[in-house]
C-alpha cells in the first residue's frame, strides 16, 4: 500500500462521487424537463439568481432551468427535519442511509475511462466486478424495506413488502441475464469486458436478449416506472417514503437516481463498449491526456443516453399490476434468461 | 346475472408488448418534438401572458363615473344590503352632507368601502344598482401587503372604475322624456 495509490484513489473517489451527485441533481431536472416536453408543458424555467438576466445566454439557461437543482437542494437542506410520532426511530433514521450507501458504492467498480497518466480510471479494479455490483445492488432493498417497516404505517409497509418481493425476483433474472456475457468474455473484471468489446465489437450484438432482460430488470431494480410499485403514488400515497420529509426524503431520491446512474453505467459497460468507440481511434487505452478525457466523455455521453431512456420510459408506461410484475419476472424472464444461457453456451461450444 | 366480457385474444406479436412499446415511444417522442421545436405548448406563462377576458367577465367591482366625470352612486345602499359576504360598507352623507356631483341626483356617498378580501365577485351589487354605478370589471388579481390595504375606499374605487360608456340610463330617460314632450299634439 503506497501513498501514491491512496492519494490517487481518494482523488478519484472525490471526483466520481462529485460527478455522480452532479449527474443525479441534473437528472432530476432532466426528469422534470423531459416529462414537461412529453406532456406539452414547459417545465421549470424561472429559478435564477437575479443577475442572470444581465449575462448573455443567462436568459436561455434560466429557461432551461439550470438553477432549479440548486434551489431544490437548498430547499431540502433548510426544510424542517420532521419525525412523525410513532415511527421506529432508529430504523427511521437508518433507512435513508442504508438505501443511499449501496447506491453510491456501485459506481466504485465501473471503469469510467481508460487511463490518465499511469492511473486507471476506475476506483477499484476488482477481478469480481460484476459479482461485487450484484452484491451491493441487492443490499439496496434493505433501505426500502426498512423504511417501510420503520414508518409504522400501512402504506409504507405495503411499499416495503412490494419492493422486497420485486427486487429479489428481478435480481435473479438480472443475474441470469449477465451470465451469457460472462460466458462470451470469460472474465468477471469489468475492465476486461470492455477490452474484449474493443476488439470484438459491442456485446449487445452478441447477447441482445441478455441486454433486453438486463435493461428491464434494472428498471425494476431502480423502482422506476413501469415497475414503481414500491412508490406507487396513485395507490400507496408515496409508498415506502410516505412518512419521510426534507433531507431524509431527499436521500431516498438521491438513492433512486444514483441507482439509475449506476444501472446506466453497468449497461454501457456490459453491452455498449464502456468508454470505447469503434472509430476515431478511441478503441484502445489512452496514450495522451486528451484521449483519456475523451474516453471519460464518451462514457458519460453513453451513460446519459441511457439515463434519458430511463426518464423517457417513465413518462410513457402505465404501472404493471403486482401479479403481472411477478408473472413477467418469474415466468417470462427467468426461463428466457435460462434458455439464453443454454443457447449461448451451445453456440460457444460449437465454435470452439 | 354476471356479464362475461370477452377479452380480445392477443396474437403472439401483440403478447410481446413490443409493438405497444414502440407505439408509446413514438407518441411521446412526437409530443416532445412538437413542444421543443414547434412550440406547441399548452402552458400559459402567467404573469407575462394573460387570458383575454370575455365580455361579461365578473372581476372586482368598482364604482364608475358618468360621462361628465361625476359620481354615479347615489348612496341608496341597495348593494350594501344585497352583498352576501357583507363586503360593502357605505357611509351616507347625512342631512347636511356634501351634495351630489351631478344635478339630477340628491346625494352621493361620503365614503364607499369594498373589502376585497371579503368580496366574492358575485355581481349582485351590479345587478341591484338602480344607477348603474357599480360594475364588475376585469381585474381578478388583487394583491396587497396588509388587510387594511385591501379595503378599497371610494376614491380608489372611482379611480379604478373609470367611466363605463355605453350604458347611460339617464340619457336614455332624458331622450324618452323629450320624445314625450315633443309628442306631436294633434289638434
Amino acid at each position: 500500500m503506497d501513498w501514491k495509490f491512496i492519494i490517487f484513489s481518494l482523488i478519484k473517489i472525490a471526483v466520481v462521487v462529485g460527478v455522480v451527485q452532479g449527474i443525479v441533481a441534473y437528472s432530476v431536472l432532466a426528469e422534470r424537463k423531459i416529462s414537461a416536453w412529453i406532456q406539452d408543458r414547459v417545465g421549470p424555467n424561472r429559478t435564477a439568481p437575479p443577475f442572470m438576466k444581465f449575462i448573455p445566454g443567462g436568459v436561455f439557461l434560466t429557461r432551461l432551468g439550470i438553477f432549479q437543482p440548486l434551489a431544490d437542494g437548498l430547499k431540502f437542506l433548510v426544510k424542517e427535519d420532521f419525525t412523525p410520532a410513532g415511527v421506529k426511530k432508529i430504523y427511521f433514521f437508518l433507512a435513508p442511509a442504508i438505501s443511499v450507501i449501496p447506491a453510491m458504492l456501485t459506481v466504485a467498480v465501473i471503469p469510467f475511462g481508460s487511463v490518465i497518466g499511469d492511473q486507471k480510471m476506475v476506483i477499484a479494479d476488482l477481478n469480481v466486478g460484476i459479482l461485487y455490483t450484484f452484491g451491493i445492488v441487492s443490499m439496496g432493498v434493505y433501505g426500502i424495506v426498512l423504511a417501510g417497516y420503520a414508518a409504522n404505517s400501512k402504506y409504507p409497509m405495503f411499499g416495503g413488502i412490494r419492493s422486497s418481493a420485486q427486487m429479489i425476483s428481478y435480481e435473479i433474472s438480472m443475474g441470469m441475464s449477465v451470465i451469457p456475457v460472462l460466458l462470451i468474455v470469460g472474465n468477471l473484471n469489468l475492465g476486461a469486458i470492455i477490452g474484449w468489446q474493443a476488439t470484438h465489437g459491442w456485446l449487445v450484438a452478441y447477447a441482445p436478449i441478455s441486454f433486453v432482460i438486463f435493461m428491464i430488470a434494472s428498471f425494476a431494480e431502480t423502482n422506476r416506472t413501469p415497475f414503481d410499485l414500491p412508490e406507487a403514488e396513485t395507490e400507496l400515497v408515496g409508498g415506502y417514503h410516505t412518512e419521510y420529509g426534507s433531507m431524509k426524503f431527499a436521500l431516498f431520491f438521491l438513492a433512486e437516481y444514483s441507482n439509475m446512474v449506476s444501472s446506466s453505467a453497468m449497461m454501457v459497460t456490459l453491452f455498449f463498449g464502456g468508454w470505447t468507440l469503434p472509430f476515431w481511434g478511441l478503441d484502445h487505452a489512452a496514450t495522451s491526456l486528451g484521449m483519456g478525457l475523451a474516453h471519460i466523455l464518451v462514457f458519460i455521453a453513453k451513460m446519459l443516453f441511457f439515463m434519458i431512456v430511463f426518464i423517457w420510459v417513465r413518462w410513457m408506461f402505465p404501472r404493471f399490476r403486482y401479479d403481472q410484475l411477478m408473472d413477467l419476472g418469474w415466468r417470462r424472464f427467468l426461463p428466457l434468461a435460462l434458455v439464453n444461457i443454454l443457447i449461448t453456451a451451445v453456440w460457444l461450444w460449437l465454435r470452439s | 346475472m354476471p356479464v362475461v366480457v370477452n377479452r380480445k385474444v392477443l396474437t403472439f406479436w401483440e403478447k410481446l408488448y413490443l409493438p405497444a412499446i414502440v407505439g408509446g415511444l413514438k407518441v411521446t417522442l412526437k409530443h416532445a418534438y412538437n413542444t421543443l421545436f414547434l412550440g406547441k405548448v399548452v402552458t400559459m406563462e402567467y404573469p407575462e401572458q394573460k387570458w383575454t377576458l370575455p365580455t361579461g367577465y365578473r372581476g372586482a367591482p368598482y364604482l364608475v363615473k358618468d360621462q361628465d366625470n361625476n359620481t354615479k352612486c347615489v348612496s341608496c345602499q341597495l348593494c350594501e344590503f344585497v352583498c352576501p359576504p357583507k363586503a360593502i360598507r357605505i357611509t351616507p352623507p347625512g342631512q347636511n352632507g356634501q351634495k351630489a356631483d351631478r344635478t339630477n341626483a340628491e346625494k352621493m356617498p361620503a365614503e364607499f368601502e369594498i373589502n376585497m378580501l371579503r368580496c366574492i365577485f358575485c355581481g349582485f351589487c351590479q345587478e341591484v344598482c338602480p344607477e348603474e354605478a357599480i360594475f364588475l370589471q376585469k381585474d381578478y388579481s388583487l394583491t396587497g401587503l396588509s388587510r387594511s390595504e385591501m379595503i378599497y375606499n371610494k376614491e380608489k374605487l372611482l379611480s379604478l372604475g373609470g367611466e363605463v360608456g355605453g350604458i347611460q340610463k339617464w340619457k336614455l330617460k332624458l331622450e324618452e322624456a323629450k320624445a314625450q314632450e315633443s309628442f306631436p299634439v294633434k289638434p
